[in-house]
């Protein structure tokens, strides 16, 4: 056994998984046959919202290779199965019934309807076209304040009300700090802002796909999921099967960025098939089902009233939110607007604060988790409303943050909503991040090009974010009525060859874990990085966990991991002074090795597990086992920070907008691979980016997703980006012995506001102080020509639309 | 994403694709490069119940010189197109449009005349064939014909090609000595030109002897910018002539409406990017 000398966390490793994730040699769902497999294939509804009249599946039934069509009423004929929701954020939230497929009437266009069973997933495709659905159309209920107004059509006839749940934070009531509404009117400045957060398409690379096999001892699906443990446990619960006789695997998953947390109805229609059929079954959708039915994120409505002194202090903040839950609640939908009610003072000192958000339903897409989840539309709304203050009251926008944000020696800080911040170090990051960015010569170089009347104007825009990560202290979780709780589970298993493997109930789809976890036990056992195999994503090895989102993995799975590694040793200490026939206060462990103090008598961490697997000769009373589980439930949140800063150029002629340079500076606690923590920066930056500049799903008035195709629904390549300058500061989490707090969502809840403030910032001058998301070149230019009259505000024409592929005019060579 | 099914032949000459074409009928699609077929063949846009793929029709590939024409075959690849000596000499236009065209990958498998083909309004090499007077040469059962690029163009997706035609080559007119820009405008790298301009122009000293201009997505068709080149021969060519011809740009034209720009920011975008196009083409 060679102990490691230099200490692995902290180390750029390559990631272990990437081989075979980039090349794509591996396991994933779709790639997986089994004997006697069939394939499904989903009809969706073309419109968004109808009566099912009728529909005719017998022409279906007879095309080559089909075994069954069903219809909802096949699947489910009482009408009973519902798609789960686990986060009933208040007593008399409105929960329609998700069926697996619609039955009755379609509530958006993209529904299932009818599902085909077939013995190839080409003949399964070739009889949806034969299937005959009679809809009679009923209004269309579309837009947040449409569906609220007083005659508005129902999206629910039964539910009588299109409002799903109205959830209100008020720091007066709760006795966190004072009365909003007295901040305003005792104000020297008010600032308002209407902000529309647009809807937003999850676009992970790997498209959905769920496998089901009927014939083992347990029912067992395989799903490209982000959560197989909840999975199993709410497949049981919704189909009422005994959960010991389901098994769930997520094998190599191709991202999810929160679209796949969900139960979804096609796995549960997996479930319900395979069983009828007794045969395995396959469904796998296209791009352009995830585009239609698998869920969207965003889509806000964001009131914002600010109230601060003429010398920047901020008296109060007032925010009225409507969200779009779409029509249907996902598993955790309406409560993803709620994460961001702890969210809007950001990093600032807000003695008062109001929050109401009323979640609506409308005939679209449903609305869930998407990177960030409510996070990002709270650090938009509160990083834009700062520039507009700072605007308003003639303030460099960086000087005013710095006024009202938590100093480094006021940690730990609980904020106007409650929460407390453990640590950070604001002035720390922020000093760093301006003399990368040359902030200084850059506002020098703007009012240049602003005297000289340039055509191409700079501006220069700021973002100093906090997030809460590490989901989450189960206590917390239960006062917010959700539906679980937080904590992680992991075990070590010493192989008797001194190998070791590690199983952890977070559910890696692309983030490193394997990598992070095994740098973690390297240290911790002091056993070399190769010897470290991590084990994930199947109920059968991994019993046991609450799976990956809201940037939990590290903060908390990797948490349980170092437990159960002290466990481990500690188990290992008895075997070992029995074996150097010593005390076990005269052991100390290091590099791998326990060491009778002040000598140089030693043995290894794998002797002692080969002495344990043998079992020939333990201490009395020890099991022979160094086999040791952990599962770790945080107190706290944890607090990542970070100060963006965005110089863009603004072409006035065009409206095109051009990153010039794009500098951040975060602080993530201790970085186990800067690798990974570089990668996820980047990823997130770009999803953020794209928000401000290129991403929307566009709905028409009847409700079809016009933006349904990558050539509509702009994703933006490494060619449209800047070169990112990262660096980090390092300012420990207090509350986990790792110091840790997580980085998967940092970048895209950081970068959004900051690319709009900076275009915002180049246009000022003519009097734009706002433009709504996604900033095309054809809104940029508007705004400039027309000014304030007609910048940002809801329902401005849709960006995206551009379809070279007409189905009018499908003649191609 | 899965086609509907189709039979599939991979002819070797242009008369035995001609022959397949003929045969197969109303319900074939010839397959020249898939860039766009097989996108709309795997949403189920399009279900032809036969392909030709003109891919081993090695007669179709290539670049020669004929008197003062070059002749650009149908299946020669934007790759090619984009390194290929004489284009560079005689047609720059042609290779600096077909560097904006998609992203590497496609360009290695795009091919020049399916792009043509395809006639879509938003396609990059559309506006070069028209600013540069190219002539399509077509081959059916009933023989070889030869269409002008003015004339080919007919609508949305739509040419001159009867059903059972094959366009076989293009013939280009040398612009030796031209200076060539296409100024591209569009929201991402892989993106679909919300407008663009194709520019030529041939100096005789400080002046503009000639100049071809023609616009990308400002109709159905590609757009000749005549008022632009009427404009500018005989002027100087300086910043003041340029801006000033540029604003002839969107006469004539008839965009359409999208997200991405309504007929006002289009009509604009075409002036703007016009007088870009020229002066870029006149410093290249």
């Amino acid at each position: 056994m060679t102990a490691t000398i230099e200490p692995e966390v902290g180390k750029g490793r390559l990631r272990k998984e990437d081989e075979r994730l980039i090349t794509g040699r591996t396991r994933w769902t779709d790639n997986l046959t089994l004997p006697g497999l069939v394939h499904l294939a989903v009809l969706r509804s073309t419109v968004a919202h109808a009566k099912i009249v009728s529909i005719d599946t017998s022409a279906a039934k007879e095309m080559p290779g089909v075994l069954a069509v069903f219809t909802g009423d096949d699947l489910d004929p009482e009408g009973k199965i519902g798609m789960p929701c686990a986060w009933p954020i208040t007593p008399d939230m409105k929960s329609p019934r998700r069926p697996v497929l619609a039955q009755g009437t379609v509530n958006f266009a993209g529904e299932g309807v009818a599902v085909v069973v077939a013995r190839s997933a080409g003949e399964a495709e070739d009889a949806l076209a034969e299937i005959d659905v009679e809809y009679e159309d009923l209004p269309v209920v579309l837009g947040l304040e449409n569906a609220l107004a007083e005659d508005a059509p129902l999206v629910h006839e039964d539910l009588g009300t299109n409002r799903n749940a109205l959830w209100v934070f008020d720091s007066g009531e709760a006795g966190s700090g004072g009365n909003v509404e007295q901040a305003i009117a005792d104000a020297e400045v008010v600032v308002k802002r209407r902000f529309r957060q647009q809807r937003l398409v999850p676009a992970f690379m790997e498209p959905r796909a769920c496998v089901v096999d009927p014939t083992a001892a347990q029912l067992t699906m395989w799903s490209a999921t982000q959560i197989p443990h909840i999975l199993k446990t709410m497949s049981a619960l919704t189909l009422g099967l005994p959960e010991h006789k389901i098994r769930v695997i997520a094998p190599d998953v191709g991202g999810g960025f929160g679209g796949k947390i969900a139960v979804l109805p096609e796995e549960i229609m997996c479930l319900l098939i395979a069983q009828k059929l007794g045969k395995p079954v396959k469904w796998t959708e296209s791009r352009s089902e995830t585009m239609v039915a698998a869920h969207h994120g965003r889509d806000q409505i964001q009131d914002l009233t600010i109230a601060a002194k003429r010398d920047g202090t901020v008296t109060g903040l007032k925010v009225e939110l409507l969200a779009d839950m779409g029509a249907y609640l996902g598993l955790v939908g309406p409560g993803v607007p709620i994460l961001g009610a702890f969210m809007f003072n950001a990093i600032y000192k807000i003695p008062a604060y109001h929050f109401a958000c009323t979640n609506v339903f409308t005939n679209t897409t449903l609305t869930d988790a998407y990177r960030g989840a409510g996070r990002p539309e709270a650090t938009f709304a509160i990083e834009r409303m700062m520039d507009e203050l700072a605007a308003e009251l003639g303030m460099d926008p960086m000087e005013l943050r710095e006024k009202n944000w938590i100093k480094h020696d006021e940690f730990p800080y609980t904020t106007v909503s409650t929460l407390t911040y453990d640590s950070g170090n604001y002035e720390a990051a922020t000093q760093k991040a301006m003399e990368l960015f040359g902030y200084e010569a850059l506002r020098q170089e703007q009012r240049e090009r602003r005297e000289r009347n340039d055509p191409v104007q700079l501006g220069i825009g700021i973002s100093t974010f906090t997030e809460m990560c590490g989901l989450a202290p189960s206590r917390v979780l239960g006062s917010l009525d959700y539906g679980a709780g937080g904590w992680e589970h992991a075990a070590i298993r010493m192989l008797p060859t001194g190998k070791v493997e590690v199983i952890t109930g977070a559910s890696a789809h692309g983030q490193g874990h394997e990598t992070a976890w095994s740098q973690i036990v390297a240290d911790q056992l002091g056993v070399p990085f190769e010897d470290v195999e991590v084990l994930h994503g199947d109920t059968q090895s991994s019993h046991k966990g609450l799976d990956t989102y809201g940037s939990r993995s590290l903060a908390v799975g990797g948490i349980a991991v170092v437990k159960a590694t002290e466990k481990v040793i500690e188990k290992a200490r008895k075997v070992a002074a029995h074996m150097m026939e010593c005390s076990e206060d005269d052991l100390e462990f290091s590099g791998g090795k326990f060491t009778v103090k002040g000598t140089d008598r030693s043995t290894g961490i794998g002797d002692i597990a080969l002495a344990v697997f043998a079992a020939h000769d333990l201490p009395e009373g020890v099991e022979p086992t160094l086999d040791s589980e952990a599962v770790y439930d945080p107190e706290n949140f944890s607090f990542p920070h970070g100060t963006h800063l965005c110089a863009t150029e603004v072409d006035t002629e065009t409206g095109r907008v051009r990153i010039r340079s794009y500098v951040c500076v975060d602080d993530v606690g201790k970085v186990v691979n800067p690798i990974i923590v570089e990668g996820q920066m980047h990823g997130g930056l770009a999803q953020g980016i794209a928000q401000a500049l290129y991403e929307e799903a566009v709905y028409d008035e009847s409700g079809t997703l016009t933006s349904g195709t990558f050539a509509d629904y702009l994703l933006p390549s490494a060619a449209d980006l800047p070169s990112f300058t990262t660096d980090r500061t390092e300012t420990p989490s207090t509350t986990n012995p790792l110091g840790v707090k997580g980085v998967g969502e940092a970048g895209t809840i950081a970068s959004t506001p900051a690319v709009v403030n900076a275009v915002v910032d180049a246009v000022r001058q003519f009097g734009v102080n706002d433009i709504e998301m996604p900033l095309s070149p054809m809104r940029v230019w508007q705004a400039i020509r027309t000014g304030e009259k007609a910048a940002g505000g809801p329902g401005a024409e849709a960006g995206g639309g551009l379809g070279s592929i007409d189905p009018a005019h499908g003649g191609a060579q | 994403m899965i086609p509907a099914p189709f039979d599939y032949v991979a002819p070797s000459t242009v008369d035995d694709a001609v022959r397949a074409l003929a045969d197969a009928g109303e319900d074939a699609k010839v397959l020249a490069g898939g860039q766009s077929l097989l996108p709309v063949l795997r949403v189920r846009l399009a279900a032809p119940t036969k392909i030709i793929d003109l891919g081993k029709v090695a007669e179709l590939r290539g670049v020669r010189e004929e008197g003062d024409h070059l002749v650009i075959g149908s299946m020669t690849t934007h790759y090619d197109v984009q390194r290929d000596p004489l284009i560079a000499e005689h047609a720059a236009l042609l290779a600096r449009a077909t560097d904006t065209v998609a992203d590497p990958q496609v360009r290695h498998r795009g091919t020049f005349g399916g792009s043509i083909a395809h006639a879509d309004p938003a396609g990059d090499l559309l506006a070069p064939a028209l600013a540069l007077d190219c002539e399509m040469v077509i081959r059916g059962m009933d023989g070889q014909r030869t269409v002008a690029a003015a004339d080919f163009f007919e609508d949305f997706f739509t040419t001159s090609l009867a059903p059972d035609e094959i366009l076989v080559e293009v013939r280009v007119p040398k612009h030796t000595g031209w200076h060539a820009h296409y100024e591209k405008f569009n929201r991402v790298a892989q993106a679909w030109s919300m407008v663009a301009v194709a520019a030529t122009v041939r100096t005789d000293g400080d002046t503009i002897a000639e100049a071809r201009v023609a616009l990308t997505n400002m109709s159905s068709v590609p757009v000749r910018a005549r008022g632009v080149e009427e404009a500018l021969v005989g002027q100087p060519a300086t910043a003041e002539s340029i801006r000033a011809a540029a604003e002839h740009a969107a006469e004539g034209t008839n965009p359409t409406v999208d997200g991405n720009a309504d007929v006002e920011y289009r009509q604009h975008l075409a002036r703007v990017l016009t007088g870009r196009a020229i002066s870029a083409a006149m410093a290249g």
